[in-house]
Order: structure tokens, then sequence, then C-alpha cells
């Protein structure tokens, strides 16, 4: 018989560490779904997702049963929605938006993702439509959400959709302001995007994935920081071992989830997202981690050392868990969602340029961020510009999710609700960005060798 | 199927038979069973298998669940297989 203690841990972790699978998400291709007509195209649209859907989150209900454990979020990707409507002969995508957002109903699902453009080298007619769509596309939608690829490493940064989406982010908070911008929470700018992301707001099915596909994104903050409490005061090569131990343990439950649902809706598992994802509930935070590890608060000098060593040995750990690993794997720091990250900004510690050195180690990037509501778009543009060349020069995937929170300055707070939490506003650096936005065109691909 | 079966509650007498009764009321067969008293609370692990259960699974932990609370006792059932995944190679 199994371990007494190993049962009752899991159980404990279950029940007071919070300990859950933070999304099951499907990926579904819509590339069959193109047709001139809009109404048409959306029409398709709704039809396969609700057909391939259907049954998603009836599974995750029962999986969550018989194994005890909380499954968070069911939700859905789809293919960019930018290559789907292409043929439409239209200018506004929000009918495809508005069918998205009513499968996302139907399914029962809590959010969609993939109203989408990868436009890391230059835009397509299609791709210009869905960009200039997606203010309107989330302020009319409850469900929906947009990312748009500005660039890769590969490719470069596409310094005229830079310009573009400091703009489109400005215009969303104003759509959105009567419920504090919310629509700029579910708005992602990438930069080298990956195509089976599972956790929101970026997730998009990409063209290189199959017709459907099953990914689960695990999390567990509470756990790892239950875990380093056994080991306080002891050298890095024990704390390095203990988040490895216990990213094994996340993880492998991940997988077996991720292939109970693979089996039972009969679509592929895709992969495995090996992160740390926090929650605004206490216990649950990334940041209260680094604390753990001896900092005063998250944010001072240091932090960046405890996340790289903390993001590093999750995957060491969860790598061995899986035999598919993908997505954004890493420890994520969305300021507004969670709650040692809140406190930290809130008391001063933590500020813009930290979190954006902290991009630099951890995935994913700028997240989740509330900014006074007169920056300027040229402003949030450069901060797009700024996370984008750490993610292409480190051949990493950066994102920046940020919030002009609508008649706010520094020191109001702004509320989401739920999972997304609430977010003080933080300070930008007052003087202009505005000339070297205005620049426009690309920014080359740079070399990878040489490398200092 | 094999699952485990944890109990949790204040300790009195009776509780290992009771929660007996209960499965072998539900065609369930005992495997293995570990039990501790810890500062006055019953701990109870029971593998068990569903193999003549005529329930779905996922009904048996519900009723599982409900009569345990009749008798003041958290009772949790789960398949066996998570903790095979988290805890072995």
């Amino acid at each position: 018989m199994l371990n007494r203690s190993d049962i009752l841990s899991t159980i404990d972790m279950i029940d007071n560490q919070h300990l859950d699978i933070r999304t099951t998400t499907m990926g579904i291709s819509l590339l069959d779904c193109a047709d001139t007509d809009i109404q048409k195209c959306a029409e398709k649209v709704y039809d396969k997702i609700t057909i391939k859907a259907e049954n998603l989150v009836k599974v995750g209900c029962e999986i969550e049963k018989e194994f005890g454990i909380p499954i968070v979020n069911k939700r859905i990707s789809v293919t960019p929605i930018s290559l789907v409507a292409a043929a439409c002969r239209t200018n506004d995508y929000t009918p495809i938006a508005k069918a998205l957002d009513r499968a996302a109903r139907t399914c029962g699902v809590n959010f969609i993702g993939g109203f989408s453009a990868l436009v890391q080298k230059g835009f397509t007619e299609s791709d210009k439509k869905l960009i200039d769509s997606i203010p309107q596309a989330l302020a009319e939608t409850e469900f929906l959400c947009s990312s748009v690829n500005v660039a890769s490493t590969k490719a470069g940064i596409n310094m005229d959709a830079v310009k573009r989406m400091g703009e489109t982010v400005k215009k969303t908070a104003e759509m959105t302001k009567d419920s504090g911008g919310m629509g700029c929470a579910k708005l992602v700018i990438f930069a080298n995007a990956v195509e089976d992301n599972p956790f929101m707001a970026g997730a998009f099915h990409g063209v290189g994935e199959p017709e459907c596909a099953i990914h689960v994104g695990v999390s567990g903050p509470g756990v790892v920081y239950h875990a380093l409490q056994s080991c306080k005061g002891a050298p890095f090569d024990v704390v390095a071992e203990t988040i490895k131990k216990t990213a094994f343990k996340i993880t492998r439950m991940g997988q077996l989830v991720a292939q109970e649902a693979s089996k039972r809706l009969g679509v592929p598992f895709g992969i495995v997202d090996l992160s740390l994802a926090p929650t605004p509930a206490v216990g649950d935070s990334v940041a209260r981690i680094l604390e753990e590890m001896g900092l005063e608060v998250c944010g001072t000098h240091g932090t960046t050392a405890a996340l790289a060593m903390l993001n590093d040995a999750v995957k060491k750990g969860g790598v061995m868990a899986s035999n598919h690993v993908g997505g954004l794997s890493g420890a994520f720091i969305p300021v507004s969602e969670d709650e040692g990250m809140i406190a930290a900004a809130k008391s001063g510690a933590l500020c813009l340029d930290k979190l954006e050195a902290m991009t630099c180690v951890c995935s994913v990037g700028l997240d989740m961020i509330a900014v006074p509501g007169d920056t300027p778009a040229e402003t949030i543009a450069a901060i797009i510009a700024d996370e984008a060349a750490i993610g292409v020069i480190n051949t990493k995937t950066t994102a920046v999710r940020i919030i002009p929170a609508p008649g706010k300055s520094v020191g109001d707070e702004i509320e989401f609700g739920g999972l997304l939490g609430s977010a003080p506003v933080m300070p930008v650096h007052r003087f202009s960005s505005k000339a070297f936005i205005d620049r426009g065109g690309r920014i080359p691909a740079p070399m990878n060798s040489l490398k200092n | 199927m094999r699952a485990i079966v944890s109990v949790v509650g204040k300790d009195r007498k009776g509780i290992i038979a009771e929660v007996c009764s209960l499965l072998a009321e539900n065609g369930v067969n005992v495997l293995d069973i570990s039990q501790t008293v810890m500062q006055e609370f019953f701990t109870m692990i029971m593998l068990i298998d569903t193999e003549d259960c005529p329930l779905p699974f996922a009904d048996l932990c519900d009723r599982l669940t409900l009569h345990g609370e009749e008798l003041g006792l958290k009772i949790r059932t789960q398949r066996e297989d998570i903790f095979n995944a988290m805890h072995q190679i």
C-alpha cells in the first residue's frame, strides 16, 4: 500500500495549500471555418466550437470528483482569428468575437482565447482589421481574450505593431472604462508567443497544432511556499532541491489529469504547462515564496536572483514529470493576481522597473499591471518595446498585459474581482518616448552568437 | 478500480465497524487499512476495490461523503492513481 504520510500530504496540499489544476484548455483549429460572408464564418465558428468542446466542462468536473483535485478553469483556445477571418469581405471582426463569446457561454467555459494576430514581421490586411476590432470586441464580449504577437527572435520587433498596440491598449481601456478598463486585462501583447499555451489571456491554437488538443496548466505556489518553510536558513542547494521535488509532484498530477481528460474526450494530449500560477488568495502567492527565501519584501535587491532560481528549479522538477512540456512553463508574476505582489507594490518595494528586470528570468512578462489612466499611448508602446526586446534577445516568451486605469492615478486601486484580483496603480516614468515610438519600422532580428 | 478512502473525525468507539459496513453495503472490498489516533483525532486510510460496486464511481464518492457526515466523519474517496502519480516514479 502507499505510504500513509504521502497520502496525507497530498490531501493536505489540496485542502490547505491551494493545490489545484489551474486550467484544462482545449485547443481547436478553426482553419476550416473561413468564408467570404462574415455571418456564415461566425456561424461555422460557433458550431465547430460547441461540437468539439461539448463535453469539456462535464469531463473536467468528473475528473475533479474522481481524483479529488480541483480543476479551477476550463477554457478554449482557437486558431488566431486574423487567419480564420482573412477571407471575409468586411472591415470589422466583431461578429466573430461575439460568436466566440456565445460559444464560450454555451460550453460553460470561463474564457476563450484566440482573437489574435501574429504580426512580428508585418501586417496582412486581415491582421490590421483584427487589431482595429480589438477594443470593440473586448468591450462587447464577456469571455473573449485577445493577443497579438509583435516580435520574435527570428523576425525582430515590429515597431509599427508596437505603436499600434500602445494605442489599442489605450482605446480598449477607454471603451471598457465602466469596468475599470477590464478589457485590457484580456489583452496580451507578446514576443515569441507560443502556440500551445493553455493560460489566458494569451492562449491561442497555433497553426502547427493538430485539429484539436488538450493542454493542462498546473499551479501550486502555496505548495512550494509550504515546502520551503521546512528548510528555513538552509543553503540554496537545499532550497532548489526542495522546489524541484515539489514541482515534480505537482506536475505529475497535471500529467495524470491531462491524460485522463484526453482519453475521455477522445482528443490528443498536447502539453502540460509547468507553471507556478498564483491567485489573489492568501497562501497562493509567488511573491511570498521569494520572501520565504529571505527577502524582507518582494521587489527588494535579490528578488531577481531568487526568482531565477525558483523558475529554473520548477522547470527542472517538472520536466521529468511530464512526457510533453510546453506552453509558458515557469513562474508567473502577475501583480493583481498575487496577494504578495499586491502588498509589495502597495508598500513601494516593487516598481515597474524591478518587475521588468524580473521578467528576464521568468515566465512571462509585465502582467496585470495597472498604470495611471493618463499614461500616453507612446509610453505604453515603449513599455511593450522594452519587454519585447527582453524576449527577443533572450530567446524567451515575454508579454505585456497592462491596464491604464481610466480616471485613476498613482495610489488608487482597481478591482477586477475573482482570479484577476485587484491592482494598485503603479507609477511610470514621466519622460516621453514619443519620438522613439513614432519612428516605426522594424528592429532587426538579433544575432545569436557572440553572446555577452 | 482501486481507490483510497480517507476518514477523519473525533475518535470514538465503532468508527472502523461503521465505515466498513458502509463500504460492504455498497459492494466495496477493503484491501488494506491503516489507522491511528492523533490528539483525539481518528485518522484512517483504506485501500479499496470498487470492482463489484454497482454505483458509478462519482456517485459512490458522494454517497460515502454524505453518510460520513451523518456519522460525524469526513470521508473522502479518491482514485488511487493520483497518489501513485505524485509519490511514485
